[in-house]
């Protein structure tokens, strides 16, 4: 290795942020209870981390033989370009399929029986508003 | 071991797991969609794994195999979307 130890060191950090922060969306991804949470984990933070790890790769083959490498900003910057949209894509399509959209664990206002004499208690959170679109009447 | 090769290594293992974790949420289900979140981000995930390979290879070779499975990959997930959507890709 006849890299500088500075860069080299920061090379080494930025790949093992990187790692963590696409290990945290996988997690994320198996974890989270319920479609519309799990979304999360994969569009912001494994593109985070994806977004790291290239930045390590541009710093690494930036000058080993033909100068600075951009061409990972490449793939960065498509990523960057088409999380949101895939992301947008995913969630219509779980609204068209009706997947559930709130899980046990969240406060879950509108449906549940009110408490013998907690009627009075005014409510945590406004009502949801009546879902639009094509899915609406599935997603119930 | 240098330092380099040793953050290789350990990034090796998290992506290794996130790729596992991925693994088991297409087999899980429960849902379509959940499994074409589980596609995608796992191919994400291989593009963070192709990167880390390129460095550790020192090659550049690898960097256009992650770049096709970047652009492939969003048109699969979007194939898949308009699929579940629409019952049909190309209308």
């Amino acid at each position: 290795m006849d890299a500088p130890p500075l860069r080299e060191l920061v090379v080494a950090a930025l790949l093992l942020v990187g790692a963590a922060f696409a290990l945290v969306g996988s997690i994320g991804l198996a974890r989270l209870p319920d479609f519309y949470a799990r979304l999360h984990g994969p569009t912001k933070a494994t593109t985070l981390g994806v977004g790291a790890m290239l930045a390590a790769s541009a710093l690494w083959f930036s000058g080993r033989d033909a100068g600075v490498s951009l061409h990972e900003l490449l793939v960065s910057g498509f990523l960057v370009l088409t999380a949101p949209a895939s992301a947008h894509l995913l969630a219509r399509a779980a609204l068209h399929l009706g997947v559930a959209e709130r899980s046990r664990w969240l406060a879950p206002w509108p449906r549940r029986p009110a408490a013998p004499g907690g009627a009075e208690r005014a409510p945590e959170h406004p009502p949801e508003p009546p879902l639009q679109g094509a899915g609406a009447e599935r997603a119930r | 071991m240098t330092l380099l090769a040793s953050a290789v290594a350990a990034a090796l293992v998290l992506l290794a797991a996130a790729l596992v974790l991925n693994a088991w949420r297409l087999v899980r289900g429960p849902s379509a969609a959940d499994r074409i979140v589980a596609l995608d981000t796992a191919y994400i995930n291989t593009i963070a794994l192709l990167v880390l390979l390129g460095i550790a290879r020192d090659s550049a070779l690898y960097f256009e195999a992650a770049l096709l499975i970047a652009l492939v990959g969003f048109v699969g997930t979007v194939a898949l979307c308009k699929f579940v959507l629409r019952g049909d890709i190309v209308e």
